[in-house]
């Protein structure tokens, strides 16, 4: 029985997908004259099934809108365009740009992303497929996420994460909003001014109803002077956040800030680059509580900004303060190994207002993206590109500091960006290195408040590069 | 088929030695890390990575892929979640290097074509929204909720109001409560149901001057729409409050009628439901909001302006600040105005038209052979009830969905709304055919019409795997993989 009907359905597809083609190919008209390649219905089975339902048109069904509420006239946008007009079209803006060889910073960086990356998640079993609610329909999603939150512990070091959410600000927020829940202190976050500024902002939006003090350590020498931190610190505080390697690219005295917030009981979030872990202590060896990151590093263009990933991952114990999905291992009816949707009792669906997180959507694709990376670079891999990101951006910064007029401010180590200052001003030198070619930045005068400009070299950048730029600002 | 070698778990595949990835060999000169960066902050070793080559990976999730229904290999029809077809042409579009390879902090000069897009993305937006004011960055759309809360608190607080309700239906996306009690709101939720809309009465005990705002989806979850919006909203501006669209169910009225023409102050779009996003198994997707001009300069930045032929970024002046960091999720809301671009005016509105006329006949067919509760004509979707099956044969809605499945068939999303017995809430789309309809029936009616309760127990068969054990996994969670076990 079940047979008959999905020998029906066979045959129904392809006598459908037969008339379809011969319909596509006449170019008819379906609706009004809008021509829509993805609408199927024939005005023949619309009427079929107008009369079905028992109705004369379409409109009868949109009898339930108040006359009044009803737009009088067509939406004002501009002409639909078919596929090979919207392709000029699209490539003449995405010709309208170019900035040269990238040289930016500050967060999201330019690192290779191997084929095999954009193989897997362009497969339309992936990313045409919803949330993985029904285990049964959804295994290859759950595996990868599965897999995801186990490389996420292994690169960290720490025990759970969760399956993403949205990109490195607000999995910052999310952490100091856990922190707040796990302590049961509400009233006082402190943050390194070496963290990110925007993630910094997110911070404060997340927190702004909250009644909660946002401390800010000022990090004029480009790292957090401990002893300051440590005043900063009490027995109200629910975490200490902060960024290693931080923003200007310098590392912070991490294992013992990480230390001073445990020691009044506070929790320590640190957000990390996933990159340095293949060379740098890793949060977990740090001794971090939370461990948060923006993850576009590991197989995800800049594409101007997202959609990113955001990486959080905790310590075992609060494991269920996590925001967000997360995916366990289970057994089936069989006993099989198959993978589930886990403790979804944290969650806005099951629990409304008294979620953990509003969170819904989160990065799938994203996360399925640096679950290849990962996979594809493995353990000497991740090592090789940390290291190679670490010389480069030592030697820019070194070559550099020899030219005349320009200073790499902040004498602290840095893992692949570091800020330069200039006589002439910041401007002018972002715009001679345009000139030969080279974008480097940001500018920190409005963003940090700092006198300089950040230049970021990833693995990508050649020797060739960077003796160019160093040439270029040199002049 | 099944290859059950190529997906067991990463560590499981993993050799030592091999590799998936190399990198050219340093060309600045060989430094000591003792020169580079101090002793106590390298690690001893690399992290413990699994080790694969390229084809390892390739076969390991290229297997894993098949073991997915998605809207390119199944019919989907998940109510709420607006599972349409997703174009080739967006991926492509989106990709182009112009395009992705941009970093975010690129100068605005440079950057004139991307800010071309967005701005005009935003103006579309506004207009199939008739709301003026829109701001790109949520990216998805609880964080649209919150963002929306967060501007009408800033904009109460200017006012020098106190309001501190957020009121909304029992049929409401659980996002809605969830992001209300994150803006820092008290959450009241309207209990009566009785006909699957707004009881007026019970939304005017709890209006007074402590009201924000009412948040409401319009097309409801259960797939009506509320004939008395323009009244609740009246009721809600008598009291100062304002209204929240959740548009997650735009899909049923582009180009018919707009939230900001029915009394909506504020919404979101989901740009990965009504503009194809595509879902990606999860996210991302993208939630932009649309808010009256009273509320434009709250807005969270960064917003393209144009002033002449120059495109910039600017944060409006009293902005709540920012939701993310960087721009937002561009790549899906490029893929929306691809989409946006390719149909017009005309192709949006017949979207609608399909997807409500596709949404009605398949109810017209369902009530056949099950109660749909609410309403006697739906929008883009509808909440059919097996309760009475379930009494009668002892047939549950989750006993149908995991049976469709062998029908090939992804289910529909059961047990929400919370307002329906054994709920089954589907949404055809517009991008199906009558063809697939019939036979999304067809198999319905073999379902409980044919089969044995007990066979039912245990369905699927067909797929990889049935009816994990949820309890064991939450009671005792395993969130990742053994490495211990990996190697034994």
């Amino acid at each position: 029985m079940i047979a008959d009907v999905i020998a029906k359905l066979a045959h129904r597809s392809t006598y459908e997908f037969s008339r379809c083609k011969v319909y596509v190919d006449c170019l008819l008209p379906t609706y009004g004259d809008a021509y829509v390649a993805y609408l199927f219905d024939t005005p023949q089975q619309k009427r079929e099934m107008l009369d079905e339902i028992g109705i004369d048109s379409v409109d009868a069904l949109f009898e339930q809108i108040p006359e009044a509420m009803r737009l009088q006239r067509p939406l004002d946008l501009p002409p639909a365009l078919t596929e090979p007009e919207l392709e000029r079209w699209m490539r003449q803006k995405a010709a309208a740009g170019d900035a040269g060889i990238c040289f930016q910073g500050g967060g999201v960086y330019d690192h290779f992303i191997p084929a095999a990356v954009d193989e897997i998640a362009s497969r339309g079993e992936f990313y045409t497929a919803y949330t993985p609610y029904q285990a049964e329909a959804s295994q290859g999603s759950l595996q990868a996420f599965f897999e995801y939150q186990t490389l996420v512990c292994q690169l960290t070091g720490m025990d759970v994460s969760n399956a993403s959410i949205y990109e490195g600000g607000t999995s910052l927020s999310e952490a100091a909003l856990m922190a707040m829940r796990i302590t049961k202190r509400h009233g006082k976050v402190v943050v390194l001014g070496s963290v990110h500024p925007e993630y910094r902002q997110v911070l404060r939006t997340y927190v702004s109803h909250l009644n909660c003090e946002v401390i800010v350590i000022p990090t004029p020498d480009g790292t957090a002077d401990t002893g300051v931190v440590e005043s900063a610190l009490d027995d109200q505080t629910a975490c200490l956040i902060l960024q290693h390697p931080n923003f200007f690219g310098c590392l912070e005295q991490a294992e013992e800030l990480c230390q001073l917030a445990n020691n009044v009981g506070a929790l320590s979030v640190v957000s990390f680059d996933p990159i340095s872990c293949g060379i740098l202590k890793r949060p977990g060896q740090i001794g971090a509580d939370i461990a948060v990151a923006e993850g576009q590093a590991l197989g995800t263009p800049m594409q101007f900004g997202g959609p990113f990933l955001g990486m959080i991952a905790c310590r075992d114990k609060y494991m269920r303060q996590l925001p967000g999905r997360l995916i366990g291992q289970a057994e089936d009816r069989n006993g099989e190994r198959c993978f589930v949707l886990a403790i979804q009792a944290r969650e806005q669906h099951i629990r409304r207002e008294k979620a953990k997180s509003n969170i819904c959507t989160n990065q799938g694709l994203i996360a399925l993206r640096a679950t290849v990376y990962l996979s594809l670079l493995g353990k000497e891999g991740i090592r090789e590109a940390a290291e190679l990101c670490c010389r480069k951006a030592n030697y820019a910064a070194a070559e550099l500091a020899k030219v005349d007029g320009i200073d790499v401010i902040f004498d602290r180590p840095v893992f692949k960006e570091f800020v330069i200052r200039s006589q002439d001003g910041s401007e002018a030198i972002i715009q001679r290195a345009k000139a030969a070619g080279f974008d480097i930045g940001p500018s920190l005068e409005t963003l940090a408040g700092v006198d300089g400009v950040l230049v970021a070299v990833t693995e990508q950048r050649t020797r060739e590069e960077i003796d160019a730029l160093v040439a270029a600002l040199a002049n | 088929m099944r290859n059950t070698v190529a997906t067991r778990l990463l560590f499981e595949l993993s050799l030592p030695g091999r590799r998936g990835a190399e990198f050219p060999t340093s060309d600045v000169p060989d430094v000591g890390w003792d020169q580079l960066l101090p002793a106590e902050q390298l690690a001893d070793s690399a992290p413990p990575l699994p080790e694969l080559t390229e084809p390892d990976v390739i076969r390991h999730f290229v297997n894993l892929s098949t073991l997915n229904m998605s809207v390119d290999t199944h019919f989907y029809p998940l109510g709420s979640c607006t599972m349409k077809y997703n174009p080739k042409r967006h991926e492509r579009l989106a990709s182009l290097p112009g395009l992705v390879d941009v970093h975010p902090y690129r100068a605005d000069q440079d950057n004139q074509g991307m800010l071309a897009i967005l701005h005009e993305m935003q103006e579309m937006l506004a207009e199939i929204a008739g709301l003026p004011a829109v701001s790109l960055p949520p990216a998805a759309g609880a964080q649209g909720e919150l963002t929306a809360l967060l501007v009408a608190s800033a904009y109460f607080k200017e006012r020098g109001e106190n309001r501190t309700k957020v009121i909304f239906p029992k049929s409401a996306h659980g996002t809605n409560p969830a992001s209300a009690a994150i803006a820092g709101f008290d959450c009241i939720q309207l209990e009566d149901t009785n006909d699957g809309l707004v009881n007026l009465e019970e939304l005017q005990q709890h209006l007074d001057e402590s009201t924000a705002v009412f948040m409401i989806t319009n097309p409801n979850t259960l797939g009506l729409f509320e004939p008395d919006i323009q009244r609740i909203s009246d009721m809600l501006h008598e009291v100062g409050g304002l209204v929240y669209i959740d548009g997650a169910n735009m899909n049923a009225i582009l180009g018919i009628t707009r939230p900001g023409d029915f009394g909506g102050d504020m919404m979101h779009y989901n740009v990965h439901k009504t503009f194809t996003g595509p879902h990606g198994a999860g996210g991302p997707g993208s939630g932009p909001i649309a808010v009256r001009d009273f509320l434009a300069d709250y807005l969270p930045g960064p917003i393209v302006a144009k002033s002449e032929d120059e495109y910039s970024l600017l944060t409006p002046e009293k902005s709540i600040g920012r939701v993310r960091s960087f721009f937002g999720n561009v790549g899906i809301l490029l893929r929306g105005y691809c989409y946006i671009r390719t149909l017009g005016a005309d192709g949006l509105k017949a979207v609608s038209e399909n997807a409500v006329l596709n949404a009605n006949y398949l109810m017209s067919q369902i009530s056949k052979l099950m109660g749909v509760p609410h309403g006697k004509h739906c929008m883009h979707e509808f909440v059919a009830s097996a309760k009475q099956i379930k009494e009668n044969q002892k047939i549950s809605a989750m006993d149908i969905a995991k049976r469709l499945l062998d029908y090939g068939f992804h289910a529909p999303t059961v047990y929400f709304p919370l307002v329906v017995d054994e709920a089954m809430m589907i949404e055809p789309t517009e991008t199906e055919s009558k063809a697939t309809l019939d036979a999304f029936v067809d198999a319905i009616l073999a379902i409980i019409n044919d089969e044995k309760p007990d066979a039912l127990e245990n369905a699927p068969i067909t797929t990889p795997i049935s009816r994990p054990n949820e309890t064991q996994a939450n009671r005792k969670p395993v969130l990742r993989e053994s490495i211990e076990d990996a190697k034994s």
